[in-house]
């Protein structure tokens, strides 16, 4: 890792915390549920770096853990959208019938 | 070329994962959050196929169906058990961490292409890593109740934590200063892991939705170790915006407890009050029948109900909802007052009232709701007990103290549904049920609940 592509991750870092801590602050409060299992399955682009690993197989050892953690970060991403979408659903407004 | 492909890819899907949270600010649109959060995903695992580097499709496709066949029914649990689901994913997001960083060392170290930098940005993703997944695999049995939920405190618990923690963070100095010293990486994971169940043991079921919501933050960093050492950018960015997520609950779970995240993470003292249980006066309670509560109902124009996580546990959600519509139907405005720490994790009782059909612009936030509460007839307390205690606005010697609360004492009347006057799980004692203007209605919820919606329903003419 060169010194400039360290500085421009802790940049990239540093703006993407303050655009979060931002749009998290407007999240309906109604909503906090769902909030925390959708951002699991959004951090669960884990899955970029291990299936990297899983596929390069350069060494038994290595394919191994990518391999579990792609699917660690798969289980995340299925089940974390999937339960937002369905609990998502279960909000409705007042409204005339049912 | 397909290096700027997979890069505008991961460029695409970190826009839309700052749109799907966006979304989220209003129910409204919150589904387009979803979508846009599918095809974010999508976007950049298409784009990361791409990759050359890629000898072998195989062993991703098993880790897929796999990660799928799990995946799927862990969405179907029921709704009580969201919070032990959402404590299991962020295990599996820091054990993917943790053996990303693991597998890189140890791909990175006889290559000799461990500088300072990546092997520092590797101790922090194994730290964060592992300690997440042990410490939310504990904080997921204490909810499913399969590990004891009471604290479990011994004398120095905190320094032998920090001890540990520092050991650990010390490993990782030593691996930087000379990476080919592999000996520490096992002492590093090992410490890791011990740290996370160790840091969970002492905290009770109370602090669960403040203790989920840091674990979130952890998960996040993690994500955010693992971009460094992928030099990744769409990483560092998912990441960061799951950690401040995290951290925001986080704060806003604190505060509705008047807690800090130390007193949270090191203070598991005072948890169980034995207190003075027995020797409080026995000042006499007022007890009601359900014909009479629906007769009150009747004469009101305003009606809160507050819920707590006693209503879930009753299965009494869908009753709650019954009687709201009961009320409505005579226009007799009824909301439902909602405390943040109200259920087992942040906004947990918002979607339990969602499944029974609550119209979310029937839920009120405490301080929303508080102002109003002078003028409401009738408050209703089901399965809600220390968020509705007046001991925390002026008793200082109460361990709730300074606990903001939601004010029902200053409505008329109150009517506060328990099974007996035996004081709750917290063994403090809640003068709310002796004071002048509460009435108690005694009873398991669900049967309670459903006998005042039965007299009403009668008497309406309408039936079932």
């Amino acid at each position: 890792m060169h010194t400039v592509d360290f500085w421009s991750m802790t940049f990239v870092f540093l703006l993407a915390t303050f655009v979060g801590l931002d749009v998290i602050r407007n999240v309906s409060r109604l909503l906090h549920t769902p909030l925390m299992s959708l951002t699991n399955a959004i951090s669960a682009i884990a899955v970029v770096g291990s299936i990297i690993i899983a596929g390069e197989q350069k060494t038994t050892f290595s394919t191994v853990l990518g391999t579990i953690a792609v699917a660690a970060s798969v289980t995340n991403i299925v089940s974390g959208f999937l339960i937002t979408d369905r609990m998502l659903k279960m909000f409705r407004q007042q409204g005339p019938g049912r | 070329m397909i290096d700027h492909l997979t890069q505008a890819a991961y460029l695409a899907a970190a826009a839309l994962f700052i749109f799907s949270l966006r979304w989220m600010a209003h129910p409204k649109t919150a589904r387009r959050g979803v979508a846009a959060g599918v095809a974010g995903m999508t976007a950049a695992v298409a784009g990361t196929l791409l990759h050359p580097e890629i000898e072998s499709f195989f062993w991703i496709a098993i880790a897929i169906v796999i990660g799928t066949a799990i995946g799927v029914p862990l969405s179907r649990v029921a709704l009580t058990a969201v919070p032990q689901r959402t404590a299991l994913s962020h295990a599996f997001g820091g054990l993917a961490a943790g053996l990303v960083g693991t597998a890189k060392y140890a791909i990175w170290l006889p290559a000799g292409e461990l500088t300072g930098f990546r092997t520092g940005a590797i101790a922090l993703e194994v730290i964060l890593g592992f300690l997440t997944f042990t410490g939310s695999l504990m904080a997921a049995g204490k909810l499913q109740e399969i590990i004891p939920t009471r604290p479990i405190t011994y004398r120095g618990q905190n320094a032998v934590n920090l001890a540990l923690l520092a050991i650990a963070v010390l490993a990782g100095v030593m691996l930087v200063i000379d990476p080919t010293k592999w000996f520490f990486f096992p002492v590093l994971v090992g410490l890791s892991l011990l740290f996370g169940v160790l840091l969970i043991i002492p905290i009770g079921g109370a602090d669960m939705p403040t203790v989920i919501s840091l674990l979130n933050s952890y998960a996040g960093l993690s994500a955010v170790a693992m971009g460094f050492v992928l030099e990744n950018k769409v990483l560092i960015i998912a990441g960061a915006l799951d950690g401040s997520s995290g951290l925001i609950l986080s704060i806003i779970m604190c505060r509705a407890m008047n807690r800090s995240f130390t007193n949270v993470l090191f203070g598991a003292f005072g948890q169980v009050q034995a207190g003075a249980a027995g020797a409080a006066e026995k000042k006499p309670v007022k007890s009601v029948t359900a014909q009479d509560v629906a007769e009150l109902l009747e004469l009101a124009r305003e009606v809160v109900i507050v819920p707590g996580y006693g209503l879930a546990v009753a299965q009494a959600q869908h009753r709650a909802f019954e009687l709201y519509e009961q009320l409505t139907k005579r226009g007799i405005r009824c909301r439902f007052a909602i405390h943040p720490v109200a259920g087992r994790m942040p906004g947990h009782m918002n979607v339990l009232l969602a499944e029974a059909n609550v119209p979310y612009d029937a839920l009120a936030e405490m301080d929303d709701i508080n102002p109003d509460l002078s003028q409401v007839d009738v408050a209703i307390v089901v399965g809600a007990n220390d968020v509705v205690n007046p001991a925390a606005r002026h008793d200082k010697s109460s361990p709730i103290y300074g606990m903001p609360i939601i004010d029902v004492d200053k409505c008329k009347t109150v009517i506060a549904n328990k099974r007996t006057m035996n004081p709750g799980f917290a063994g403090i004692e809640n003068e709310l049920y002796t004071a002048d203007n509460t009435l108690m209605l005694f009873g398991d919820a669900k049967a309670a609940l459903g006998e005042v919606v039965k007299v009403l329903s009668g008497e309406s003419g309408m039936g079932h």
